[in-house]
């Protein structure tokens, strides 16, 4: 019945219903997902306040905290997917470059090696990396329901400068801490002789790691953060972006 | 330069800064038997190859042979002036990025001090396959510098100045990457031995011919001087049938060669400079095939950009 025209306008109205639907479900989860790990970090933050209360020390924090962060640590590799299928308009690479950092942190720092545990930089980092991504997460949950308390809005654009050094030195301070357990086992090392002609060797990659934090000093903390580096690199998650 | 038999007609011609909107300099009586200038000023620093004029201040740049009258511009004609930064030429590009690998690859192979220790200096490696490599890699490059200086005909002079660090800081640092491990007193032949490298012999030494002959074939496309585009097609050299199946065959024949290399070596570091520069290539090759199939209507439907079929 209906003519060419109509049909047009029919097919038309379907696919703004389809894309309507799918910008209602994209903000839907991701309104969840910002929720979630606006709980997470509050978890750990809470936790990490009450253990510090009841036992008056930060040795064995790490550990008691170790399961809750490497789990909300590492589902944050969802944002990396978010950014590929277009739900977040932010850069693939960037954020990918900022996830995989903070998991190496995580992983290959932290927790391959128990020694370094329990030194005062961890506790640094942590402490900087849950208030950071507290607000970093009710940020965009609040802009999610469009209603975004002013203080929110003013933490997320100011904190980072003192936050961010902090961070930086937690970190730099760990990775330095670990050097010599590293040396001394040898650990995710390749010598030679093998058949693939290839070595790798973790200290040295780890010193090149902390020197390639530099040339992030200057960059800030806003959507066009120009780094002096031309590509990605560690040492680029600035803290909250 | 060409010039048309056309009545001659004055234009009045401003070109302005593309970003700020200064009015740079005015024309009142400007020919149109003139080709498209370059802005002259004192200062030798704002060279030509720096200067990129266009109609529009985002749009392309227009071309030292695009003629007044043709284009779309009234008796006023407005243009914009935008910097492309310090320029360098592809030539010098091309030479110094070419050079570093061949000299860097001889110092690990002819193991040079302070690369591995002291009781190795200038001593050579026990394995034949170790000499064989670095001819091969001696070759290439080789290959390349003279090419670069006797084959090629490129269509733009030059390229943004800091081109030449990036370039030449991939080319030379892999170079040397892949030199250190090859060259190694504790470097592993391949593991299938004389059949393995054989074979890797072969298809590097067929993929080098055939990259030459694509190389000649696309050169002789274009007459000298001139920077016309064509549709390549296949020659009587059996190494260009490849043409019927790929529009960059160059790129699918730089791939072999590194294949082969990597199979001839049995070396890590090779292998992920044959993949980034897979990577790379097909970049360019799908560029390539896109700008062929915008430009020419007839051209062959058969043809993927860099292998056949796949991609």
């Amino acid at each position: 019945m209906a003519s060419g025209e109509e049909d047009g306008t029919v097919e038309e109205k379907e696919t703004n219903n389809k894309k309507r639907t799918k910008g209602a479900i994209a903000t839907a989860w991701l309104t969840f997902y910002n929720i979630a790990m606006t709980a997470g970090w509050l978890v750990l933050a809470v936790a990490m306040v009450r253990y510090y209360l009841q036992k008056g020390t930060h040795k064995g924090l790490y550990r008691n905290i170790a399961r809750t962060l490497k789990f909300f640590q590492t589902f944050a590799l969802l944002e990396v997917g978010h950014c590929a299928i277009g739900i977040v308009r932010t850069s693939v690479i960037v954020t990918g470059v900022q996830v995989c950092s903070r998991i190496f942190m995580v992983w290959f720092v932290t927790n391959s090696i128990r020694q370094i545990q329990n030194e005062e930089s961890v506790i640094l980092f942590v402490v900087v990396w849950t208030i950071t991504e507290i607000t970093r997460y009710s940020f965009y949950t609040f802009n999610l329901l469009n209603h975004l308390p002013y203080f929110i809005k003013w933490a997320r654009y100011n904190m980072f400068i003192v936050m961010y050094p902090l961070g930086v030195i937690g970190e730099l301070l760990t990775i330095h801490a670990s050097l010599p357990y590293v040396r001394r086992s040898g650990m995710y090392s390749l010598r030679l002789p093998n058949k693939y002609n290839v070595s790798f060797d973790y200290y040295y990659f780890l010193i090149i790691v902390m020197l390639s934090y530099i040339p992030c000093k200057h960059s800030t903390h806003n959507k066009t953060s120009t780094c002096m580096l031309p590509f990605p690199h560690w040492g680029c998650h600035v803290s909250g972006v | 330069m060409k010039i048309n038999k056309l009545p001659v007609v004055f234009f009045e011609v401003e070109i302005l800064d593309a970003k700020t909107k200064d009015k740079l300099c005015f024309l009142d009586k400007y020919c149109n038997c003139f080709l498209v200038f370059h802005v002259f000023v004192s200062d030798p620093q704002w060279y030509p190859a720096r200067q990129s004029i266009r109609l529009d201040p985002k749009g392309k740049s227009l071309k030292d042979e695009d003629v007044l009258q043709h284009l779309p511009v009234g008796t006023t004609a407005t243009f914009y002036f935008r910097d492309l930064g310090a320029q360098i030429s592809w030539v010098t590009v091309f030479l110094t990025e070419y050079a570093g690998p061949l000299l860097i690859y001889l110092m690990f192979y002819f193991r040079v001090p302070f690369i591995y220790a002291p009781k190795y200096d200038f001593t050579t490696s026990k394995h034949w396959v170790v000499h064989l490599a670095c001819m091969c890699h001696s070759f290439h490059y080789v290959k390349r510098l003279l090419e670069t200086l006797f084959v090629h005909r490129f269509s733009h002079g030059t390229m943004p100045l800091r081109n030449i660090f990036k370039n030449c800081t991939y080319y030379w640092g892999f170079a040397a990457w892949m030199a250190y491990y090859i060259n190694h007193p504790l470097y592993t032949p391949p593991t299938y031995g004389e059949q393995q490298i054989r074979l890797a012999l072969t298809v590097f030494l067929f993929c080098q011919i055939g990259n030459f002959s694509i190389h000649i074939a696309l050169r002789n496309l274009r007459p000298p001087g001139s920077k016309t585009r064509k549709i390549p097609y296949p020659t009587k050299n059996p190494f260009t049938w490849i043409f019927l199946l790929v529009s960059c065959p160059n790129y699918t024949y730089e791939l072999g060669s590194w294949l082969g290399f990597t199979l001839m070596t049995q070396c890590l570091p090779v292998a992920a400079f044959t993949l980034v520069g897979f990577i790379q290539m097909t970049v360019w090759a799908k560029g390539k095939h896109r700008s062929y199939l915008k430009e020419f209507r007839d051209y062959p439907t058969l043809r993927s950009p860099i292998l056949p079929f796949i991609l």
